[in-house]
């Protein structure tokens, strides 16, 4: 269970030092270079990639967040690139839309990320506890949903949500229960629910591949100790998968900073998602409706700044507490 | 259904402190639940009706899908899925394929070609970085490899307009390459090559290698990518579906049509659709196509992205 890359891992390395001591020291600094030119070869492309589509990126939008297009008139004729110092960030943190974007995004990470890791650790104890049956089949149903892209879940359960189209809503409507799935108050929800139809099995994958590594001692002396399954279950098994959840804590939350399709999609069809109900919309439509770069770069860097820091945030808070507990277990960074 | 995930147990032998082996954890478990604490009858029933529940959950909508793209447009407006009559699945693809002067299958072949291509040339760069970072050693590698695990930490749709400006800057918006190039980075691939790279190929079967005179590049293609085997099928799936469901980078990138994955059609085909109903029929069995490949894939290739997930998580 502990991070394979660690700097302690055992170095099996290619370094001359391993090869016959019989050599001269001539030979050992031709295979050292040797070494080193595969080394890079294999490595470059990879690299290559990581300055062209990630630092580069991330720099240029850095750069052009302190700049401003002016635009003469109705934006036609030359545009005049102004430095702009700060003035894109101040536009906007004090824009009204992007904090109500961002409040968008707190709240769907509220009801999201606790119930999504409660629903799929519940179901991965629940296959690992020996009284599922089917159990292969069941984590692989499960697990079907991740393999439907985002943009057509949105769009199946759309329609799943949309009167006269939905076979849910007209089985509700029979019941006498008429519920507006795409109303102020239920699109959040109905948002959740899309992103948590689309991940749960992934998750309970996971939970599950943790599960079974769990020592078999461990549960077995619980129940001799007279704790039943239940017990065992919360207070042996589920702090010893303690690393996987926040893996799964983790990348939940930082992919839910990026809701971006299922919005985008509901908003064709409810007035209640606007065109910048998260900030990756804002992003798009500070970009693309509003033509406005250094907006959409401001926005875009303090996503990215946000992002970054509570995945280092909660990286680094994970490792502590697994220190803390006196276990060896690393988070992922 | 209890066939061992046989790939686990290289990867195990990798890390320090592995998952067991499960043959003997299973075989004592057998033993222990016929000897005493067998899970009462009620807590058994209740067990499976929670997952079985769930698994409705997310297989009733597949099966909404299929249903509603099997049957006529009448069926579907009548929320009418369950009946026998009204199937006219050849006709919801004739139509699909006619919409438009059948831009769909051109869609359809750009998705294959973004998503194959895509994960074939990102796997191999991956892997081969991955590789590297587990078998030579050289000053700075771990702060190096902390930069890999940074972008592994940075989701592609951060990156996406940021890369709209810079590809706008030297006139490659709108291109193919917009959108092939940035789907190669994967970093979480080059984590993944380091693992199995670590469980998988033994640095005696190099140094034997490098003993008979074969170079390094050579050891690498011939014997370690061949070991490297089932990881590689693992960070191609994963990647191919990445690549499949992209769709934020399309639509910020892309505004010819001809150049549109399916996603990205299929969701300006949406939009129409709330003016213009008959595209409902269109989009639905767009959407059937569209997810049948990724779904075969993963059916059939179980073993492999369960030991890819194992490894990415249980580490």
């Amino acid at each position: 269970m502990s991070t394979a890359p660690t700097p302690a891992a055992p170095a099996n390395t290619l370094a001359p030092a391993a090869t016959s001591q019989g050599r001269t020291a001539r030979t050992r600094g031709t295979a050292r270079r040797r070494a080193m030119g595969a080394c890079a070869a294999l490595m470059t492309p990879f690299f290559v990639l990581l300055v062209l589509v990630f630092l580069v990126p991330v720099g240029g939008a850095v750069y052009l967040s302190f700049f401003s297009d002016d635009q003469p008139g109705l934006g036609f004729g030359p545009e005049r690139t102004v430095f702009a110092g700060l003035r894109s960030y101040e536009a906007v943190l004090t824009d009204p839309t992007f904090l109500a974007g961002l409040g968008t995004t707190a709240l769907y990470c509220l009801i999201y990320v606790p119930s999504m890791v409660a629903l799929a650790l519940l179901l991965a104890l629940l296959l690992d506890s020996g009284a599922a049956r089917l159990r292969r089949t069941a984590q692989l149903s499960l697990f079907l949903p991740h393999a439907v892209p985002g943009i057509i879940a949105a769009v199946i359960w759309l329609y799943l949500y949309t009167p006269g189209l939905s076979p849910v809503v007209e089985l509700l409507g029979k019941g006498g229960v008429s519920l507006d799935l795409l109303g102020v108050d239920t699109v959040l929800p109905s948002i959740v629910n899309i992103a948590m139809w689309s991940n749960l099995g992934y998750n309970v994958v996971i939970f599950y591949a943790a599960l079974q590594a769990v020592p078999r001692e461990l549960t077995e002396a619980a129940l001799v100790d007279g704790a039943g399954p239940v017990r065992t279950a919360l207070r042996v098994k589920v702090p010893l998968v303690r690393s996987s959840g926040v893996m799964v804590v983790m990348f939940t939350l930082i992919w839910s900073l990026q809701l971006f399709t299922e919005p985008m999609l509901l908003s064709q069809a409810t007035p209640v998602v606007g065109g910048r109900y998260t900030p990756n919309m804002y992003i798009y439509d500070a970009a693309f409706t509003r033509n406005n770069y250094g907006l959409a770069a401001a926005a875009s860097v303090v996503l990215l700044a946000v992002t970054v820091a509570l995945s280092y945030g909660l990286s680094r808070w994970s490792n502590r507490a697994g220190h803390a507990s006196g276990s060896s277990e690393e988070g992922f960074g | 259904m209890s066939a061992p995930t046989t790939p686990r147990a290289p990867l195990g032998s990798g890390a320090p402190r592995g998952p067991r082996p499960r043959r003997t954890r299973r075989a004592a478990r057998a033993g222990h639940t016929a000897a005493s604490a067998r899970p009462r009858l009620l807590g058994r029933v209740a067990v499976n009706a929670v997952v079985g529940l769930s698994v409705l959950y997310t297989l009733l909508p597949v099966l909404w899908l299929l249903l509603a793209s099997a049957k006529n447009r009448g069926a579907l407006f009548r929320s009418d899925l369950l009946s026998l009559g009204d199937f006219s699945f050849a006709d919801n693809l004739a139509a699909l394929f006619a919409m438009e002067d059948g831009i769909y299958g051109r869609w359809y072949l750009n998705s294959l070609l973004y998503a194959v291509a895509g994960a074939a040339v990102s796997t191999m760069i991956s892997v081969a970085c991955g590789y590297a970072f587990d078998k030579y050693r050289f000053r700075g590698k771990e702060k190096l490899f902390g930069l890999v695990l940074a972008g592994v930490m940075v989701p592609p749709t951060v990156l996406a307009l940021p890369l709209y400006l810079m590809a706008s800057e030297v006139g490659m918006v709108n291109t193919f390459w917009s959108v092939f190039v940035p789907v190669l980075f994967n970093p979480f691939g080059v984590y993944l090559g380091r693992v199995f790279s670590q469980g998988y190929v033994p640095d005696e079967v190099l140094e034997a290698a490098r003993m008979d005179g074969a170079g390094e590049l050579a050891s690498y293609f011939r014997v370690a990518l061949r070991m490297l085997g089932p990881g590689l099928v693992t960070v191609f799936l994963f990647q191919l579906t990445a690549i499949w469901n992209n769709f934020f980078l399309p639509m910020v990138m892309l505004s010819d049509q001809k150049l549109f994955p399916v996603s990205l059609g299929l969701y300006v085909w949406n939009s129409a659709a709330v003016v213009t109903p008959d595209y409902y029929p269109v989009v639905i069995s767009g959407s059937l196509l569209a997810v049948l490949p990724l779904i075969a894939a993963f059916v059939l290739l179980q073993r492999h992205w369960r030991s890819g997930l194992t490894a990415g998580s249980v580490k």
